[in-house]
């Protein structure tokens, strides 16, 4: 066999010089659809919003540079709703998004803990919906009649009936428990993978050592879970400032007084209703500066710098 | 000692329990919506989803309207749904194990940079260019086609990064034996690597088409015409402010979940595989 491959290269010096060229130039042919589809569906479309956000668009051939002027107009009374709403928004669902499922994994990762698989896979499920089913669900779930499954519940305790979706912070909570429902099943098993990483001889040796559950916890486990919460807390705040659909879904594209309003809606209405690419575009240049800095800021407090360039 | 063993018992006994009611929460939204789909859709307006169950009030015509409600509307979207998501995720899969293949097995200039570019691809919410990228559609006529709601996003850094890490792995000496043999370097792939990836390749393939099935914002934006929408985008429709057509949107978001319900109970391994070794371990 060897022989017999060796054999058919040798003889050809120009086909070995030929084979090498083609090893420098194959790397290039795998990662070419990345660069088209970079260059096509990414850094154009870039290019052209900060471009826009400098115009004002009002027909294919009546474009005016107008300066940071749809950067001023983009400054309103909207504008600062829908930046509370987002940043609120982050802000909760990272609150609950972390330690909820730290938790839940810790308790799922016990030595013979009964019914794990039914347990992991239940908390799951969720993430398998479409924004529409999860939202179609919370809607009526949450919906104002004294009859609904969250009144109800809530009236067997003698708390009154309220109309969740109308008002700020209970509308607020809604989006909340919905990403919570939605994603806790992901994290759960995103904690549950950083836990096989940790030495079961640091739990041995902090027991001998005396130290009860929740030393255990705060000394082992989140610190050697840090990977992960760095990750899930970057994909948070990704998530939590490019939300849309949901609030699309519970509220509709324009909620009375803005209590569903996130940046991307704001985006999806100058756009598609008042047909403002300019400043559209100029929100969409503010909000990608503004999760760049939320994440430079969290990474640089969780020390993800420090340890690159130690 | 006994005292010590009730303890732990009495331990074990209430995490089993708030474990047990996490996962009543989790599960009851699809109990409810698949026994609020058999109630008439007037009686959602009226008393939203709620425990009071009037079984004489219970019938199957919200499932017969995915049928014939709207001339058949339903039918329609789950064609298209079908439709993107058997494109999507094969396109993507080709393009994106391509991709991840070439940045893991190959050492060559501007590699780096390239990966730069992918990490940056990938912590930029793509909802900022829902402008641009309209614009753009429709200059290059995607708008309202199902190639316009796949490819923009056809290559995911995402499963780049998953099917790089997946191909770190290959013994490299297959590599040169394949040279040895007189195979192209995109023979090599195909007839001896991308075998050995199947397992990557199985795991990603569920979910890409999650992704695509339940994929929303896009989707919304490109798809235009209202027998060119997917599920998603065609039951969000039915939420009007002039009054909701819950009838065919409970029927049909039951039927909607089916499919990937289905293959979740039996792949689930595959689907939580796609989502750790792309992720945490990178």
């Amino acid at each position: 066999m060897t022989n017999n491959r060796t054999g058919a290269v040798i003889p050809q010096k120009k086909h070995r010089k030929f084979a090498f060229r083609r090893q420098k130039i194959a790397p290039y042919i795998f990662v070419m659809p990345f660069i088209i589809s970079f260059l096509i569906f990414f850094l154009y479309p870039i290019i052209n919003t900060v471009i826009m956000s400098f115009q004002e668009i009002l027909g294919p051939e009546d474009i005016t540079f107008v300066g940071f002027r749809n950067y001023k107009s983009m400054v309103n009374e909207h504008f600062g709703n829908a930046i509370w709403v987002t940043t609120r928004y982050t802000f909760w669902t990272i609150f609950v998004l972390v330690p909820v499922p730290i938790i839940v994994a810790v308790f799922l990762n016990r030595k013979n803990m009964k019914g794990r698989n039914f347990f992991r896979s239940s908390f799951f499920m969720p993430a398998l919906t479409s924004v529409i089913v999860a939202g179609l669900f919370f809607r009526l779930a949450f919906g104002e009649q004294d009859t609904t499954l969250v009144n109800m519940i809530l009236g067997l305790f003698g708390i009154p009936k309220r109309a969740w979706l109308h008002q700020r912070n209970t509308a607020m909570l809604v989006m909340v428990v919905l990403c919570t429902w939605r994603w806790l099943g992901v994290n759960v098993v995103y904690f549950l993978s950083g836990l096989q990483n940790i030495p079961v001889e640091q739990y041995e040796s902090a027991s001998i050592d005396g130290a009860n559950e929740w030393q255990k916890l705060m000394r082992i486990t989140v610190p050697g879970l840090k990977p992960v919460i760095v990750y899930v807390v970057t994909i948070s705040v990704y998530g939590g400032y490019a939300m849309f659909s949901e609030s699309y879904i519970l509220f509709g594209a324009r909620s009375p007084g803005d209590i569903g309003l996130t940046l991307v809606g704001l985006i999806y209405q100058k756009g598609f209703f008042e047909n403002n690419f300019g400043v559209g575009s100029a929100l969409g240049i503010t909000l990608l500066g503004i999760v760049m800095i939320v994440n430079l800021i969290q990474l640089t407090l969780t020390g993800f710098f420090k340890k690159e360039s130690e | 000692m006994a005292s010590k063993a009730l303890k732990s018992k009495i331990t074990n006994a209430a995490i089993f329990i708030t474990l047990f009611a996490i996962a009543v929460f989790c599960l009851a939204p699809f109990v409810f919506l698949f026994v609020s789909s058999f109630k008439p859709g007037a009686e959602m307006i009226r008393n939203g989803i709620t425990f009071k169950l009037d079984i004489n009030n219970m019938n199957l015509n919200n499932y017969k309207l995915l049928l014939e409600g709207r001339d058949g509307i339903y039918l329609y979207w789950y064609r298209n749904s079908l439709v993107i998501t058997f494109l999507g995720t094969v396109l993507s899969l080709f393009f994106t194990s391509l991709v991840g293949y070439g940045l893991a097995i190959y050492d060559f200039k501007g590699r780096n940079f390239l990966f730069i570019l992918i990490l940056i691809v990938m912590v930029i919410p793509i909802e900022i260019l829902i402008l641009p990228l309209y614009k753009l559609s429709i200059s290059l006529k995607l708008i309202d086609t199902y190639w316009g709601a796949v490819l923009p996003f056809a290559v995911s850094p995402f499963a780049v990064f998953f099917f790089r890490q997946y191909s770190i792995k290959l013994p490299r000496e297959l590599l040169d034996a394949g040279r040895i043999d007189g195979c192209t370097e995109i023979g090599i792939y195909f007839r001896i690597m991308a075998p050995l990836m199947l397992p990557a390749f199985g795991a990603m393939t569920i979910l890409q088409a999650m992704n695509y099935w339940n994929s929303f914002v896009w989707p919304l934006i490109v798809l235009r015409s209202n027998n060119m929408l997917t599920l998603p985008i065609g039951l969000q429709s039915l939420i009007t402010p002039y009054g909701n057509n819950y009838d065919l949107l409970l029927s049909g978001a039951v039927v909607s979940v089916f499919p990937i319900m289905i293959i979740f109970l039996l792949n689930q391994k595959a689907f939580i595989e796609g989502l750790t070794v792309g992720g945490v371990k990178g």
